[in-house]
C-alpha cells in the first residue's frame, strides 16, 4: 500500500478542519476527491505534504509504510510526494529553469544520484515539455510570475512531469481551465500514469473525470469522507448536486 | 545558481564565515596610535615625494578638527583612534618582478580565498591587484595592459612612477575636507589601486583589486583612483575579506573615479568583510567614501555593489554628473544578518544638462540586523531636462530586523523629473512551502528567493563576480529562516 491515512484529525488556529479521515491508495490507482468548497480538500492535501500551519491532532499517515509525521516537507517531496497547488505562488526573479534544476538535483541527491549536468537537464526539460504539450516558453520566465490561471496550472503539470512523483496530489488543477487546457492536464496525468505511481485528483466538478478515469471517487464533506465508490459516484454527484450530500448529513 | 549553489551551501552548512582564517606572515607595523609621527613614518616607509607628505599632514590637521558623524541610522560603539595600528605590511623584498618573490604563505592565503595570483592559471581576462593589510603585494597582467597604455598598479607604485597623474586627480573628487573618514584616510592611507585608461582605449580585460585584512589591531585605509580619459572604457571589480576576530577592525577607504568626455567606468564591489559572530562580537567597521565624477559630456559611471559583510557599513557610492548628457547609476544589494548594521545608498548630483541617473537598491535584512537606504538626488538649477529614477526595495526575513528608507530629493528646476518608488516585503510562508514541496530545503529556498529578488542588481555584475555574489547571498543568510 502506498498511502494509508487512518482517523486523521487536523486543525488550524485551534479550529478542527479534518475530523477523522480514512483513505487508502495503492500504486497504480487514481482516486478522485470531490466535495463542496470549504470542506477540507486543500487542507487534506496540505497535511499530506506537511504544511506546518496545520496541526495533526489525531490519527496517522503512512506512506510506503513510513510515518509521514516524522518527515519534513522537503523530505516528503524527495520521497516522491508531489502536490499540484490550487493556487501556485509567484517567485519573482527565479527562473523556472533554475527552480526546476535545483529541485531535480536536490531530489537526486537524496536518492544518492549525481546531479544532472546543464545539458542533461535541458534535454530532460525539453522532453517533459513535449510530453505535457507545453509549447510556450514558460521555462524562461520566473516561477509563475505573470502567468495566467491556465498557465499556472499547466506549469504544475509540467513540474509533476519533471519530478516523476510516486504519489501526485492535484488540487483543483482543473478549476478555471478551458477545455483545451483541461485536456492538457488530463493527458499529462494519463501519460505519466504507471503501475508504480498513484494520483489523488481533487476536483470540484465531474468534468475532469471524463478525461481522467478514476478507480475510486470519495466525497469529502465537513472534514470527513462521507461516501466512497467507483467512477459512477462522480456522475451521481453531478446529477444530484452537493445538496444531496448535505441533506444526508 | 542552482545546483552549484546547492553544493556550495552543503559544503558550508555550518554557516560560518568562510574566510575567517588568519595567516602567519612576517609583518612590520607602525607604532600604535595616530600622530604626525605616524604619518611621517608611513610616508617614509613608502618613500613618498614631498607633495604626498604635505597632503597627508594637511588632511591630518583637518581631521583633528572633525568629529565622527552621527547622522547615520547606526549604533557605532566609541572608536579609540589611538588604539589602532595604521600601517602593517607583509615583510618582503621591496620590488616584486615575479611571483616567486611573493611570500609563499601569502600566495597560500590567496589560494584559500579562491584568488589565483598566478597569471598562467588565472581566469582569462581578469587582472588582479592584491592588497593585504596596508600593502599591495602583487599586480597581475600589468605588462599586458601596458601595451594599451593602460596603467594598472598599486597606488604606491603610481605615486612613484606617475606622480603627475596622482597629483592631478587625487582628492579632486573626494577632497580630504569631505568628511571625517575621508580626512582620516587622506592622512594615513597605505595602499590601494591606481588605474588610468588612455584616450579612446577600451580596457580589454576586467580589472580587479582584492583587499584582505590579515594583521590584528590594524585598520585598513586603502585608496583607489580610477581615471578614464576621453572615450575610454573600463570595468573594475573589488572584493574583500578579513579574518575572524573578536575585536572590531576599522576599514576606511576612499575611492575616486574620474570619467572624462565620452568615457565609461563600471565599478563593481562584492564586500564580504568579516561581519562579526552571531552575538555581534567583532567584525569590520566599513566606513567608505566612494565617489565618481562625470567630468565631460556623455560620460557614464556605474556603481554595482553587493554588500554582505562588515559589522557596520557606512557607504554611499555617488556620482557628480557635471558633463551634459552624463549618466550615473547605482545598483545595490545590501544584506544584513544577525547584528549587522548597514546605512548605505547613493548620491546623484545633477549639474549638467540632460543628465540621467538610476538608483536600484535592494535591502535584505534578517536576524536582529538593521538595514537602511539613504539616498540623495539633487538636481541643480542648470541641470535642465534631467531625470532620476530611484527604486528602493526592502525584504525582511523574520520580525526582529529593521529596514528603513531615507530618500532626500532636491530639485531646483522644473524641466527635470525625479521618480522614487519604495516597497517592503517579506518572504512568504507560501513561497517557502512551494519550494520545499518541490524538494528544496529552507536554506536553499531562501537562497533562491533572495537571489531572485536581487536579480536586477546581480545581472549588472561581471560574470566572474555574479556567481560568487549569488553564493555569498545564500550563505550570508543561512540560518535566518525556519
Ligand atoms: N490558513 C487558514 N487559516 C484559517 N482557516 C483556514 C486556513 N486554510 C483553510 N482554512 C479553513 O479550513 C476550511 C477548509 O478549507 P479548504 O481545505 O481550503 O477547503 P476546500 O479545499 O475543500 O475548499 C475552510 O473553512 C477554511 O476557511
Ligand atoms: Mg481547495
Amino acid at each position: 500500500m502506498l498511502l494509508k491515512i487512518t482517523n486523521l484529525h487536523a486543525s488550524i488556529k485551534g479550529k478542527e478542519i479534518l475530523k477523522g479521515i480514512d483513505l487508502e491508495v495503492n500504486k497504480g490507482e487514481i482516486h478522485a476527491i470531490m466535495g463542496p468548497n470549504g470542506t477540507g480538500k486543500s487542507t487534506l492535501a496540505s497535511v499530506i505534504a506537511g504544511k506546518d500551519e496545520f496541526e495533526v491532532t489525531e490519527g496517522e499517515i503512512l506512506y510506503n509504510a513510513k510515518n509521514l509525521m516524522t518527515l519534513s516537507v522537503e523530505e516528503r517531496a524527495r520521497e516522491g510526494i508531489f502536490l499540484g497547488f490550487q493556487y501556485p505562488v509567484e517567485i519573482p526573479g527565479v527562473s523556472m529553469t533554475n527552480f526546476m534544476r535545483t529541485a531535480v538535483n536536490e531530489i537526486r541527491k537524496y536518492r544518492g544520484l549525481d546531479p544532472l549536468s546543464a545539458g542533461e537537464f535541458l534535454k530532460m526539460m525539453e522532453e517533459k515539455k513535449k510530453l505535457v504539450e507545453i509549447t510556450s516558453n514558460l521555462t524562461n520566465r520566473s516561477v509563475n510570475e505573470g502567468f495566467s490561471g491556465g498557465e499556472k496550472k499547466r506549469n504544475e503539470i509540467f513540474q509533476m512531469a519533471m519530478l516523476e512523483p510516486t504519489l501526485a496530489i492535484l488540487d483543483e488543477t482543473d478549476s478555471g481551465l478551458d477545455i483545451d487546457a483541461l485536456r492538457v492536464v488530463a493527458n499529462g496525468v494519463n501519460k505519466l500514469r504507471t503501475p508504480e505511481n498513484a494520483f489523488v485528483v481533487i476536483t470540484h466538478y465531474q468534468r475532469l473525470l471524463e478525461y481522467i478515469i478514476p478507480d475510486f471517487v470519495h466525497v469529502l464533506f465537513e472534514g470527513r469522507i462521507v461516501k466512497s465508490g467507483g467512477k459512477e459516484l462522480a456522475l451521481e454527484l453531478e446529477e444530484k448536486g452537493y445538496d444531496w450530500i448535505k441533506q444526508q448529513h | 545558481m542552482g545546483s552549484d549553489s546547492n553544493n556550495f551551501i552543503s559544503e558550508y552548512t555550518s554557516g560560518e564565515y568562510k574566510y575567517g582564517f588568519h595567516t602567519e606572515i612576517d609583518t612590520e607595523f607602525a607604532p600604535i596610535g595616530l600622530t604626525e609621527e605616524t604619518i611621517r613614518y608611513i610616508s617614509a616607509r613608502k618613500n613618498e615625494p614631498e607633495f604626498m607628505l604635505g597632503y597627508r599632514l594637511k588632511a591630518y590637521r583637518h581631521w583633528l578638527t572633525l568629529k565622527m558623524p552621527t547622522w547615520a541610522h547606526l549604533e557605532i560603539p566609541p572608536i579609540d583612534f589611538q588604539d589602532i595600528i595604521y600601517y602593517a605590511a607583509p615583510k618582503r623584498k621591496p620590488e616584486l618582478s615575479s611571483l616567486d618573490e611573493v611570500d609563499p604563505e601569502l600566495l597560500e592565503t590567496f589560494n584559500k580565498l579562491g584568488i589565483s595570483l598566478d597569471e598562467q592559471k588565472k581566469l582569462a581576462g581578469v587582472a588582479v591587484d592584491a592588497v593585504v593589510d596596508s600593502v599591495s603585494v602583487k599586480t597581475t597582467f600589468s605588462e599586458t595592459l601596458s601595451k594599451y597604455g593602460i596603467i594598472f598598479c598599486s597606488f604606491s607604485e603610481a605615486v612613484q612612477k606617475h606622480p603627475d597623474l596622482v597629483k592631478q586627480y587625487m582628492g579632486s573628487v573626494v577632497p580630504y575636507t569631505d568628511n571625517f573618514f575621508a580626512a582620516l584616510n587622506s592622512a594615513v592611507f597605505s595602499d590601494g589601486s591606481f588605474c588610468y585608461i588612455p584616450k579612446d582605449v577600451r580596457c580589454p580585460i576586467e580589472l580587479s583589486t582584492y583587499f584582505r585584512i590579515n594583521a590584528a589591531n590594524t585598520g585598513q585605509f586603502e585608496r583607489t583612483l580610477i581615471v578614464a580619459d576621453e572615450g575610454a572604457y573600463v570595468s573594475y571589480m573589488e572584493g574583500c575579506t578579513a579574518p575572524q576576530r573578536d575585536e572590531n577592525q576599522l576599514h576606511a577607504a576612499v575611492v575616486e573615479i574620474v570619467a572624462l568626455k565620452d568615457a565609461e567606468v563600471k565599478y563593481s564591489t562584492v564586500q564580504n568583510w568579516y561581519p562579526g559572530d552571531k552575538e555581534g562580537r567583532g567584525g569590520i567597521f566599513n566606513f567608505v567614501t566612494k565617489r565618481g565624477i562625470c567630468k565631460g559630456s556623455n560620460a557614464k559611471i556605474s556603481w554595482t555593489q553587493v554588500e554582505t559583510g562588515s559589522a557596520i557599513t557606512w557607504k554611499y557610492p555617488s556620482c557628480i554628473l557635471l558633463g551634459d548628457n552624463s549618466v550615473g547609476e547605482f545598483y545595490s544589494v545590501a544584506v544584513t544578518n544577525n547584528h549587522q548594521q548597514a546605512d548605505t545608498g547613493s548620491k546623484m548630483l545633477h549639474v549638467g544638462r540632460n543628465t540621467r541617473s538610476t538608483i536600484i537598491s535592494k535591502g535584505i535584512s534578517a536576524g536582529k540586523s538593521n538595514n537602511s537606504y539613504r539616498g540623495l538626488v539633487r538636481i541643480s538649477k542648470n541641470a535642465v531636462n534631467s531625470r532620476n529614477y530611484s527604486q528602493c526595495d526592502s525584504l525582511l526575513l523574520g520580525d526582529k530586523c529593521g529596514a528603513h528608507t531615507f530618500p532626500y530629493i532636491q530639485t531646483e528646476n522644473k524641466s527635470s523629473i525625479v521618480e522614487h518608488e519604495a516597497t517592503t516585503s517579506k518572504i512568504s510562508e507560501d513561497q517557502l512551502f512551494y519550494c520545499q514541496q518541490r524538494g528544496i530545503d529552507t536554506e536553499n529556498a531562501v537562497g533562491l528567493i533572495v537571489n531572485g529578488y536581487a536579480k536586477e542588481v546581480l545581472k549588472k555584475l561581471p560574470m566572474e563576480f555574479a556567481v560568487e555574489a549569488q553564493k555569498l547571498l545564500s550563505i550570508s543568510l543561512e540560518g535566518s529562516v525556519g
